[in-house]
């Protein structure tokens, strides 16, 4: 069939006009200030808040906010539900600790292959579910969550229930990512590693494989009638899915020097991952980042004053928190902050 | 251009496509009539491979499709619309339309560019930032047009594509499958409207309770006892 | 490994597979219905039998006497996350559904360790206590009633289905809901009952399953677990499908148990998922 780049004569004006635009909208100068303030912040924070706790809290944020934003990648923009996360977290978690524990193997290569085991656990849930309806894909996240878990608790290899203790150095810090000086390095690394993921999802917004996550999460069906190979672009989803929560688990690892079971595959990693992706705005690019950023802080003042009789009223905070999220407020507060600046 | 052979579906004890045979050749408009539950979408499933037959082979150029993947037979050159509207409801007019395009090109730039083509002229152009799901049912309807031609098909199913929509907007529709056939497009089209399809349609393929029963000119088919039969019971114009 | 401990465990694996048949019937009918995956399954499995064992504890009532009201009252928890939450997200993507029964899940989950504590409770000295030998083999008797007990249950949910009126329009709303609601079924009664099931169907189970196990936060979880596996072998939607696949999984769950290693239930359950999924997606008797 002729190319439909042509239409009949008489309409012209409009069209060349309407190709003439760019592709997206521009930032505006509001946007634009508002970028700048927060890369400002960001990068300034630390030398202003010298203290270990100041800059602690944002290096939980920043290594959580990427382990949300991968979540975001495969339930925001692509519309799989993921309900174990904590998997892809404790794999890179222990890839990283248990290598260099183990044989001194430098965590930068840990991280590495933790990215490659999440990958192929990643295949191997979605191989099989992805040709099948989105519950199918959930109840095997919900399934592998438990599993993980239970077979790393049990697992004598990696330490059993009281996991890897990373043996200390301080000679190489930056071989072996650990910074016992100040908290400075470990700030701008997981800030580093937050902006390049978050670069990356930017990216995806604006290109065809993004393009073809959201139609995969708009109408499968529709996408399937259009070409798309929804199968492998699910997959792809949930392989930078997996990647990015990976690193954040080895990031983790090398941050605290202990990990176990307990601070890893635990579901409540899973739970607080939805939280503040769907608390920040799912499907959005600062979502994750703002999620995590205003959960890390609450629940640090919850902790304070429900002290330590375990976290139920937090999870009861948490549980009900997504289930009113999801039914009245799906946009989470980048929707809220966007219809108050009036977009 | 496409050739059905026994093609033959059940669900269970329901035979839905009961052997059905039939040839579209390049260029012309088939229309497919019957009553609710004749087989008609089942047919449209099978060709564009969303379920897969249990007996018979459809063809395409020549080569047999039957079982194939829905995006596999689309890249090939087979595009559909859906009866009950499906866009991408949180995604742009004019990203709806790229979606489709993007099997031909990696360039975003070039595929939006195509893209404004296709929503030119289906009528959209002027609604191509506006979120899919602002539409009125007339404009989506144009939309799965536009968004099925965006994968530069050789062959179209257009499943009711008047269906639901006002009055008012029917003659712009057959316009708009007019100008496709113009284009050198091959349609298959299934309608309750009769108006319409048998304005639109060079031959006509007439279903009932899962086999064919007739076949011909809109003429020759608008006289046939056995569909008139068929229809009883249900005052079509 | 003697012919009596295959036998033995074929028995316990079947008498579970019954109560596992209940648990996935509830979940099945919900599915049916409206598609929505009730992802808070366990949870209300895990309050009915906190409910039981609150009602021994303070009022002295052996799970047997008081399942009635149990049963009751969790009919009714159903019918209000029905009116109070689904009926909101009914048209709504299926992200929304998960997420929110996920996040009732966890919150439920949560409050029950909130009043109870996590600690582990048990109901002493109930009503049905002790073993019986039958040739050979040995079976308690709060398995064989807590099986039997959701074995009747289970014909009663077959019955309803299939011979009332009610039953006929579930069944009804579940193939077509707008011709069922041109036909004058009130659909949104219809859904409110159905979670009400779901959730009492559960509830029988729990309260008998309370006479012998123990009582805690997540003992919700590996039952949900189970279920998921069992509804998705059986076919989503078909009761008849959660009976055959709950008694098969009972089986393969004690078997495995006994020629691999209990400690690896869980993979055991997770590959047998998976096995469906590649094989027959649409499970034994599902429609999809």
């Amino acid at each position: 069939m002729r190319s439909t780049s042509e239409p009949p004569s008489g309409v012209q004006g409009p069209l060349r006009e309407a190709r003439a635009e760019p592709l997206r909208p521009p930032l505006t100068r509001g946007q634009w200030i508002a970028l700048v303030a927060v890369m400002v912040f960001v990068l300034v924070y630390p030398h202003v808040f010298t203290s270990p706790y100041a800059r602690h809290i944002l290096v939980m944020i920043f290594i959580y906010g990427l382990a949300a934003q991968g979540w975001n990648v495969i339930a925001g923009y692509c519309g799989q539900i993921s309900l174990g996360q904590a998997v892809f977290f404790g794999i890179g978690a222990y890839s990283a600790a248990f290598l260099y524990a183990k044989w001194g193997i430098s965590p930068w290569v840990g991280m590495a292959v933790g990215v490659a085991l999440s990958v192929l656990v990643a295949l191997f849930i979605g191989l099989p579910t992805f040709r099948l309806r989105g519950h199918y894909f959930a109840i095997a996240t919900l399934v592998i969550g438990e599993i993980g878990y239970t077979l790393v608790a049990n697992w004598e290899f990696v330490g059993g229930a009281t996991g890897v203790w990373i043996p200390i150095d301080r000679d190489s810090p930056w071989t072996t990512l650990q910074f016992h000086e100040s908290k400075l390095p470990n700030y701008y690394l997981a800030l580093g590693f937050l902006a390049a993921g978050t670069a990356i999802v930017a990216w995806l917004e604006r290109s065809k494989i993004g393009l073809y996550f959201r139609a995969i999460r708009e109408d499968p069906d529709a996408a399937r009638s259009l070409g798309v190979n929804i199968t492998a672009y699910k997959l792809v989803a949930l392989s930078i899915s997996a990647a990015f929560t990976s690193i954040a688990g080895s990031q983790i690892a090398q941050y605290v020097l202990v990990i176990d079971p307990e601070n890893t595959f635990l579901f409540l990693i899973s739970i607080l991952i939805v939280l503040m992706t769907m608390l920040g705005g799912l499907g959005t690019l600062w979502g994750p980042i703002v999620g995590a950023g205003v959960l890390f802080p609450l629940s640090e003042l919850t902790r304070v004053w429900f002290g330590g009789t375990g976290g139920a009223q937090d999870l009861m905070i948490y549980g009900a928190l997504i289930l009113l999220i999801s039914v009245f407020w799906p946009g989470g507060l980048v929707s809220l902050v966007r219809r108050l600046v009036g977009r | 251009m496409l050739e059905v052979e026994d093609l033959t579906k059940r669900f269970g004890g329901l035979v839905a496509n009961d052997q059905i045979s039939f040839r579209v050749d390049a260029g012309e408009i088939l229309g497919v009539i019957g009553p609710n539950g004749a087989g008609k979408s089942t047919l449209f499933e099978l060709v564009s491979g969303f379920i897969r037959p249990d007996g018979g082979d459809v063809r395409f150029a020549g080569r047999s499709i039957a079982g194939k993947r829905p995006d596999v037979i689309n890249r090939l050159g087979i595009a559909r619309t859906f009866q009950k509207l499906k866009p991408f409801s949180n995604m742009t007019v004019e990203e709806n339309v790229m979606v489709g395009i993007m099997q031909h090109t990696s360039s975003m730039r070039a595929a939006r560019r195509e893209a404004l083509g296709a929503l030119d002229f289906v009528g959209l152009l002027d609604k191509r930032r506006a979120p899919a799901h602002g539409l009125s049912t007339g404009q989506r309807k144009r939309l799965e047009l536009a968004r099925a031609m965006s994968t530069r098909p050789r062959l179209m199913l257009l499943d009711e594509v008047t269906g639901g929509v006002d009055q008012r907007s029917i003659p712009g529709l057959i316009e708009l499958v007019e100008g496709l056939r113009r284009e050198g497009m091959t349609v298959i089209l299934v309608e309750h409207n009769m108006q319409v399809l048998m304005s639109l349609a060079d031959r006509v393929m007439a279903l009932h309770l899962g086999a064919k029963i007739a076949e011909g000119t809109p003429a020759s088919i608008r006289e046939n006892r056995q569909v008139i039969e068929s229809y009883l019971g249900a005052a079509y114009a | 490994m003697t012919s009596e401990i295959i036998i033995q465990t074929i028995v316990s694996g079947l008498l579970m597979g019954f109560i596992y048949a209940l648990v996935a019937a509830g979940l099945s009918l919900i599915f049916g219905l409206m598609e929505i995956v009730n992802f808070a399954h366990g949870e209300f499995m895990m309050l009915s039998m906190y409910l039981a064992f609150s009602l021994w504890v303070g009022f002295g009532l052996d799970p047997i006497v008081s399942l009635p009201v149990c049963v009751m009252l969790m009919f009714l928890v159903g019918v209000a996350t029905h009116y109070g939450i689904i009926r909101h997200i009914l048209h709504a993507p299926m992200l929304v559904q998960i997420t929110a029964t996920f996040g009732l899940a966890i919150f439920l989950r949560s409050l029950a360790q909130f009043i109870w504590t996590p600690n582990y409770f048990s109901i002493k000295d109930p009503i049905v206590t002790g073993r019986l030998e039958v040739v050979g083999i040995f079976i308690g008797v709060p398995q064989i009633v807590a099986s039997a007990g959701c074995l009747l249950a289970f014909a009663a949910l077959w019955l309803f289905i299939n011979r009332t009126e009610t039953g006929m329009a579930l069944q009804a709303t579940s193939q077509d809901r707008e011709a069922a609601s041109l036909m004058g079924i009130r659909t949104d009664r219809i859904y409110a009952l159905g979670w009400g099931i779901g959730a009492a169907c559960v509830a029988v189970a729990g309260v008998l399953v309370s006479n012998y196990y123990y009582i805690f936060p997540e003992v919700g979880v590996i039952f949900a677990l189970i279920a998921y596996v069992t509804v998705a072998m059986g076919g989503f939607g078909s009761i008849l499908g959660a009976l055959v696949a709950g008694v098969l999984i009972g089986l393969v769950e004690a078997l495995g148990g006994l020629l691999i290693d209990p400690a690896y239930k869980y993979p055991i359950i997770f590959s047998l998922y998976l096995v469906i999924v590649i094989v027959r997606p649409r499970g034994i008797f599902g429609r999809y």
